[in-house]
């Protein structure tokens, strides 16, 4: 397979038959003004993408920024039910690339953050129906109008990540501490290459475990993928919580994993803070116990 | 302190909330349709229906199942009067089942069936699943 | 006889196909069933990884497909099970190399010597999923109490049923303490929810990171708390039934533990 090439009409902000060594220059030109696109993917399904992406899109909007959260998971959608807007959605995607509504008619404004908005996947429809000329004019269009365009990948490298990735010009992508996550992480790495400047959130990482040695580490993970790494989230039962009410983590700035992904956000925004990584929490009474009488396992 | 009390106490936690969005959004997704459609349905279905009974609109419950390959709409309409204001009520004796309202759906691409249960001062019973034997079309106690 | 052909999918990634898929075939193997595991996602394959099997790998379901190997030769045994063995899928290529009718061919060949063929599917709807489906005549799916998890597997079970095939659902990592604080699907939720019939119940078990880790089925030890529940979910396809294992007697003392631990 190819390497994939970054979103060539928002490099150029021009038609796409402008030539590489004009857009670049354009692009340098008008990054001042422009948008960010950037897309959020993983290979493995389940990781974290959509929860990583309402929270980061939640967070940057917290910071002043406007952002738009666009679900590309056609025919699966889930970034309106984590961010508690499924019954807002009158319009999708499809619409807008059909031309059967316009952009403001299908971007939903957002309960908690007013420079939030989402343009949802449809749902009854399938990933081929996705022109990736189309894709790529409207996220180019939309980066016109807002600081950030984070786009939700659906999992696996077929259509529907390559429709999400072809509008981006950068990537994030998200791995748990996982043999088969870190497998296919580097997999998606290879596809995307150096162009999409790759940066790395390790989530659901569980400390204890890795304390136990039953868990890759940070170091383990990165030490196979080296990319820049934007921030550690731990495994959190509150996640499931927070996806039940529809009400993303990051609005609850003091909670550990709130903070996390305002730290994250920070770092996407070029602040120079560091990554932020889950409390080593202490030893549980009942780890020290077992570690005393030499239990190896349950 | 607090949320170790909770915990203790068992407070209602999200999972209730996960379910009711979860049955929104299934429906919507099963029929294709903007819950502000369903809504508008909904009235429609009940503007038609009252023409010839008069029905509770506060205590409507309807919903959607899927049952075997085909989509089911579920109305629960309670009925106050049978006999209509403007006195249509030809109403037979409680022995014999009343002809019910039969409002046939045709929303989405494939409700098949659906089923309006009249109850008289009770409260619309949400039993959910497994109700495929009480969807005949129960008989309407006589006011 | 030919092989019951079972594909396992969920839509959503990350629930527990794989794991899933790798522990029912050993549970099966381990009862002295022929069983033959197929790794349908082409382009990110994990099966391989999950049962330790990742160096043994010489032929793929591709070539198999395009006729450069016999099935037999691409098949990897797994020797801590005699009966178990596994097709990998093809890491390099793209799912669109292999289409459904060759993909069922492959499967069809593949019961002519087994008893279970499992189909591990990719996550997602796309062509992957539409060729694991092919091949197999019924359905396992796997779904975890989440709210998005389930509104994919309704996704899914919409598309097989819509096939003809029949389906049954298994809930993974389901986390008993959470649920009795209220803060998770219970399994009857779930399965109110998506009404098709019950095939297992799994709880959340840290174990299955550290096997996985390791290349080992879970089931691979003996007595183990996850062995007896997939022993139970390999009963139940043989059609026995099997009362399912319920999780919450709970004292108050268990509850006072629970809030202690998670408090």
């Amino acid at each position: 397979m190819h390497q994939l090439q970054p979103n060539p009409s928002t490099s150029s902000g021009q038609a796409p038959s402008t030539s590489p060594e004009q857009a670049e220059a354009q692009a340098s030109a008008a990054t001042a003004k422009r948008g960010r696109a950037i897309v959020l993917t993983s290979g493995k399904g389940g990781v974290g993408k959509t929860t990583t992406a309402a929270n980061l899109g939640t967070a940057l909007a917290r910071r002043g920024a406007s952002v738009v959260l666009i679900d590309a998971d056609v025919g699966l959608r889930n970034l309106d039910i984590v961010l508690g807007l499924e019954s807002r959605v009158q319009h999708h995607l499809l619409d807008v690339l059909e031309e059967r509504a316009s952009i403001d008619d299908a971007l939903v404004a957002d309960k908690h953050s007013e420079k939030l908005f989402l343009l949802a996947a449809a749902q009854s429809r399938e990933k081929d129906e996705v022109e990736t000329a189309k894709m790529q004019a409207l996220v180019s269009r939309l980066c016109e109008r807002f600081d950030y365009v984070l786009i939700d990948s659906p999992a696996g490298i077929e259509l529907g990540f390559k429709n999400a990735v072809a509008g981006a010009d950068e990537a994030i992508v998200i791995c748990t501490p996982e043999v088969a996550a870190v497998r296919d992480v580097d997999r998606v790495v290879g596809l995307l290459g150096n162009r999409f400047k790759p940066q790395l959130i390790i989530n659901r990482l569980r400390p204890h475990l890795v304390r136990r040695g039953k868990m890759l580490s940070v170091d383990d993970v990165n030490g196979i993928l080296r990319l820049p790494l934007l921030g550690v989230i731990a495994d959190e039962p509150e996640i499931i919580v927070t996806t039940n009410r529809g009400e993303p983590l990051a609005l609850q700035t003091h909670t550990a994993t709130g903070a996390a992904y305002h730290a994250i956000a920070a770092r996407v925004a070029g602040e120079d803070v560091p990554a932020p990584m889950p409390a080593a929490a202490k030893p549980s009474f009942a780890e020290r116990l077992s570690a005393f009488f030499g239990g190896k396992r349950r | 302190m607090i949320e170790f009390l909770k915990r203790l106490f068992g407070q209602p936690g999200s999972s209730a909330t996960a379910k009711e969005r979860l049955r929104l959004v299934l429906m919507t997704d099963h029929l294709e349709l903007a819950p502000e459609m369903i809504e508008k349905m909904k009235r429609d279905l009940v503007d038609v229906i009252s023409r010839f009974v008069e029905v509770d609109r506060d205590r409507i419950d309807v919903t959607f199942e899927r049952q075997d390959a085909t989509l089911a709409m579920l109305a629960n309409i309670p009925i106050l009067s049978v006999n209509r204001p403007n006195g249509n009520g030809t109403h037979k004796p409680a022995e014999q089942p009343a002809p019910l309202p039969e409002a046939s759906a045709a929303a989405g691409a494939s409700a098949a069936s659906s089923s309006a249960k009249a109850s008289n001062t009770k409260p619309p019973v949400r039993k959910r699943r497994r109700r495929k034997k009480s969807q005949r079309a129960a008989p309407a106690p006589a006011t | 006889m030919s092989a019951r052909r079972i594909v396992i999918t969920s839509g959503k990634g990350g629930v527990g196909k794989t794991t899933t898929t790798a522990n029912l075939g050993a549970t099966l193997a381990k009862q002295g069933k022929r069983v033959i595991l197929i790794d349908a996602d082409i382009g990110l394959r994990n099966l391989d990884l999950v049962l330790g099997l990742e160096k043994r790998i010489v032929f793929d379901l591709v070539e198999v497909a395009e006729g450069r190997c016999q099935l037999r030769q691409a098949l990897i045994k797994d020797k801590r099970f005699d009966s178990l063995a596994i097709l990998p899928a093809a890491q390099t290529r793209e799912k669109d190399a292999i289409s459904p009718s060759q993909f069922a061919s492959i499967v069809e060949l593949a019961a002519e010597t087994a008893d279970y063929v499992l189909i591990d599917s990719p996550a997602g709807i796309e062509t992957g999923f539409r060729n694991a489906v092919a091949g197999a005549n019924e359905a396992i799916v796997v779904t975890t109490p989440e709210v998005s998890a389930i509104r994919d597997a309704d996704r899914v079970i919409g598309k097989i049923s819509a096939a003809g095939k029949p389906i049954r659902l298994i809930v993974n990592r389901l986390r008993p303490e959470m649920v009795r604080s209220g803060d998770m699907l219970s399994v009857e939720d779930v399965c109110d929810v998506l009404s098709v019939e019950l095939l297992g119940i799994i709880p959340d078990d840290e174990e299955i990171i550290d096997t996985t880790n390791r290349g080992e089925p879970v089931v691979l030890g003996d007595g183990n708390r996850l062995g007896v529940i997939y022993q139970k979910i390999a009963r139940r396809l043989e059609g026995e039934l099997v009362p399912f294992t319920t999780f919450d007697n709970q004292s108050l003392l268990g509850r006072l533990m629970g809030a202690l631990k998670t408090g």
